[in-house]
């Protein structure tokens, strides 16, 4: 440095520090190579990462009581630690408006369903409710209101009152039931001035009016009602739910609704360990429902064996195959191959025929009179099928890695170990096994990876002790539509992919994974 | 469809039907015009707001006798969105050479492995197994859901199915139990009846059919909310035409489903190929139909998600 001139910095040709010169071109270069996958990056993040990152929210969203039950859930929220579970009658009247809107838009039943997971019967509670809110007679509200002033009756006034922010403050429940009205009146293609306005929105009206509070509005039509509602004759919305169904009195549904009203909640998390959320706190699910956990070790357990048993059938395939003559060779990995381009599907039917109890290998044994009728073995439709068809199924993906390390393995070494005296065995375990680990590494996680998601075979063959967790996921996914407890369970199996990933680097070191030369 | 000249594409993937349609919802883009469901997912549908409420008087066609739509499907629209086709039954085969001289007449001999010894194939779930574990556990008919209600009623019909849990394979696909027979891997298995049949009439295998308490069940249509104006359009006038009577009819040539509106009935005749007569083979004939059951919608709304959490972890057990 001492040598250029003065004490600067390095100057490239063009006068500007080399430096700052370098790091340009550099930059440059860096920003080529991501132009240059930046089609893939994008088709990846769009159709693998951003599905999978929106399916894991799922655990964890629950917008849907909040959405559909918006007043009752502001009111409940409300409430002290020490007001009743069951509420009052207020609550049971903005519950009548939410529930009114939710009928009209076809949502009660989904939130129904989705509250079924956490208490049996509301699914039925809220489609029973659904038909019979409807035929509320609630028209003396109206009545009242329009006894008051007749403007009540006029769309237009409605319209004018929107249009004031304060109003939307003072009346917000009123409000927000307008224009629930007023869009579905306008999604009809229909005039909002020439329908007639529905008689909950005046419940709703009732209910901010008489609520105790500010409801100072520079607005004479509304200072006048308000001071008139005190008189009103009200419907009971309390014990008329209570004949909707008598379990709008039960303290448990309440209570689910109470949980379960955040927008979030990590109630799926923890029905997905086998505990459950309570209106009283945390508690572990009582043990005939109790399954997350017992899978979970089992899908762990079982891929450990099946990438057990890979390594032990796998490790002499390759080692024959990167040891004999190209010819035996090829033919050997053509072998290998060809289970890769049978369907997953027939070559797990296929372990069906030979394992079950009239199958082949039953019968053979039979004929061999190892075994006699009365006593043929069970294969399948447990641990052991899942584990022999997965076995098979995975074992390629054991070999292949295997195979292109050995490969790279110089016969030299092993000739040289033993021209120094070392036995065959010597020579195997110190010299070329520890030259192979590297293979056996990439092999193990690739198959037990694979494993940890598999899905179809356990299905097919598993009966019901070889099952794993994929197919809970999948039945929740498919058949009960709990996708966030699906998701919260995808969450943790995913979690427990990295945690031993990170494991494994620790121990073995990542860098010494390799698939090939 | 030669008729109209519309082109009908199938996909077949009815199974997984309300979570695929969900998907599509939610991804905007729904590519099913009517898909075909079993009653309970057409309820489910109906509650997610994922199918179109249907005016059947509307959009179906009148019995020949002008008898309204509504009226000719009776009770079996069990859901303003669903438009039943065929009412079938999950029932019971056996192997007519594996159970011995005493052939079996109640569902109780799925329960009886002394008198019955070997296998048996049941559905993975606990629909209609929880009942008929019940029924052969004393529990009478009439009562059995208001018993299945409770958690000891729970507990006990997990208790009686316990007693066999060693001898049965478990069945999720409808194929599974006509192949277990086949096959000579079970002496007795449920699934759909006319799986059953197919494998008595057209395969000629050793299997007769055991119909005592098989349970009814509905399979129909539905539309998936939203479709554009054109689309329905197109879709009503099909299944104007593919749910009238003689067409309901006409479908029980093949299998043994009975057709959902009650002027087919008298309708039904030979079996395509077979030539035999289809009506004795209805799950709805009355030599078949004495003690019956009809899958009971609104509890396993319900229950579903708990009785099936309690199942799966007796299964898992």
């Amino acid at each position: 440095m001492s040598e250029t001139i003065g004490s600067g910095p390095v100057l490239a040709a063009d006068g500007t520090p080399l430096k700052r010169s370098l790091q340009r071109s550099l930059r440059l270069q860096k920003l080529r190579a991501l132009l240059l996958i930046a089609p893939l990056l994008a088709f990846i993040l769009i159709t693998f990462i951003a599905p999978i990152a929106d399916m894991l929210f799922r655990s964890v969203e629950n917008e849907i009581v909040s959405e559909t039950l918006p007043q009752t859930v502001k009111l409940l929220d409300a409430d002290g630690p020490s007001a009743p579970i069951v509420p009052g009658n207020e609550t049971f009247s903005a519950l009548y408006v939410d529930l009114y809107v939710a009928v009209k838009n076809k949502e009660h039943t989904r939130l129904g369903s989705r509250l079924n997971y956490e208490q049996t019967g509301v699914s039925s509670l809220f489609r029973k409710s659904g038909r019979r809110v409807r035929r509320l007679d609630v028209e003396i509200y109206k009545n009242q209101f329009l006894d008051v002033d007749p403007a009540w009756g006029e769309v237009t006034t409605w319209l004018t009152l929107m249009e004031d922010a304060k109003v939307h403050k003072a009346l917000p429940q009123t409000m927000w039931a307008f224009s629930a009205w007023l869009d579905d009146v306008i999604e009809d293609g229909d005039k909002p001035e020439e329908e007639k306005l529905e008689d909950y929105i005046f419940v709703a009206l009732y209910n901010d009016l008489s609520a105790v509070s500010d409801k100072a509005v520079s607005r004479d039509l509304i200072n006048k009602t308000a001071s008139a509602v005190g008189g009103f004759e009200t419907v009971d919305f309390k014990s008329a739910f209570a004949k909707f169904d008598k379990d709008w009195h039960n303290e448990d549904v309440w209570k689910t609704l109470r949980v379960y009203s955040p927008p979030y909640t990590e109630g799926y998390f923890l029905n997905a360990v086998d505990l459950q959320k309570e209106f009283e706190g945390y508690s572990v699910r009582p043990e005939n429902e109790r399954i997350y956990g017992t899978l979970f070790m089992r899908t762990l357990f079982m891929s450990l064996i099946i990438t057990g048993c890979a390594i032990l059938l796998g490790y002499p395939i390759a080692w024959l195959m990167s040891n004999r003559p190209m010819r035996e060779a090829n033919l050997l990995m053509i072998m290998v191959l060809l289970p890769f381009w049978t369907s997953l599907l027939v070559r797990t039917s296929a372990w069906k025929v030979m394992l079950q109890q009239q199958g082949v290998i039953n019968d053979t044994l039979v004929w061999l009179n190892i075994i006699d009728e009365a006593g043929r073995l069970v294969l399948i439709n447990n641990q052991f099928g899942t584990i022999v068809a997965m076995t098979h199924i995975l074992l390629p993906f054991m070999v292949l890695p295997l195979y292109s390390v050995m490969r790279t393995i110089p016969v030299s070494y092993t000739r040289a170990a033993k021209s120094l005296g070392a036995t065959n065995w010597t020579a195997f375990w110190r010299v070329y096994f520890p030259l192979s680990v590297p293979g056996i590494g990439a092999g193990s996680i690739l198959v037990f990876i694979l494993s940890i998601g598999y899905y179809i075979t356990p299905e097919i063959v598993g009966g019901t002790s070889g099952t794993f967790i994929s197919n809970r996921i999948a039945y929740h996914i498919s058949s009960s539509l709990n996708w966030g407890l699906a998701a919260a369970l995808g969450s943790i199996l995913l979690l427990v992919v990295l945690l031993l990933y990170w494991v494994y680097d620790r121990i073995v070191g990542i860098d010494n994974v390799k698939l090939g030369g | 469809m030669e008729k109209t000249g519309i082109k009908v594409i199938n996909d077949e993937s009815s199974a997984e039907a309300v979570a695929k349609l969900r998907a599509m919802d939610e991804a905007g883009n729904v590519t099913w015009d009517l898909v075909d469901v079993v009653a309970a997912d057409a309820i489910r549908l109906c509650d997610e707001g994922l199918a179109m409420e249907i005016d059947h008087d509307e959009v179906l066609a009148k019995a020949p006798d002008g008898t309204p739509a509504s009226k000719d499907f009776g009770d079996l629209i069990v859901s303003q969105c669903f438009i039943p086709q065929i009412v079938y039954s999950t029932t019971f085969g056996y192997r007519t050479d594996l159970v011995g001289d005493k052939k079996p007449t109640s569902v109780c001999a799925v329960f009886d492995t002394k008198t019955w010894p070997g296998k048996r194939s049941l559905e993975k779930r606990p629909i209609n197994n929880m009942e008929w574990a019940l029924i052969c556990d004393g529990v009478a008919k009439d009562e059995v859901y208001d018993v299945l209600a409770t958690p000891e009623g729970q507990e006990r019909a997990l208790k009686k199915l316990d007693t066999i849990k060693d001898d049965v394979i478990w069945w999720s696909a409808g194929a599974d139990t006509p192949q277990l027979l086949a096959d000579g891997e079970i002496v007795m298995g449920s699934t759909y009846n006319g799986r059953l049949f197919s494998v008595i009439e057209e395969q000629k295998q050793p299997v007769a059919m055991l119909w005592d308490a098989q349970v009814f069940d509905l399979d129909g249509w539905i539309v998936p909310a939203g479709l554009s104006p054109e689309r329905k359009a197109r879709v009503m006038d099909y299944l104007k035409f593919a749910t009238d009577t003689q067409r309901l009819a006409d479908q029980a040539k093949y299998i043994s489903y009975g057709p959902a509106r009650k002027s087919s009935a008298p309708l039904v005749g030979k079996h395509a190929d077979l030539g035999i007569d289809m009506a004795p083979h209805m799950p709805t004939d009355p030599n078949n139909a004495k003690n019956t059951f009809l899958y009971n919608y609104e509890f396993w709304a319900d229950y579903r998600d708990d009785i099936d959490a309690k199942f799966q972890a007796w299964l898992a057990k």
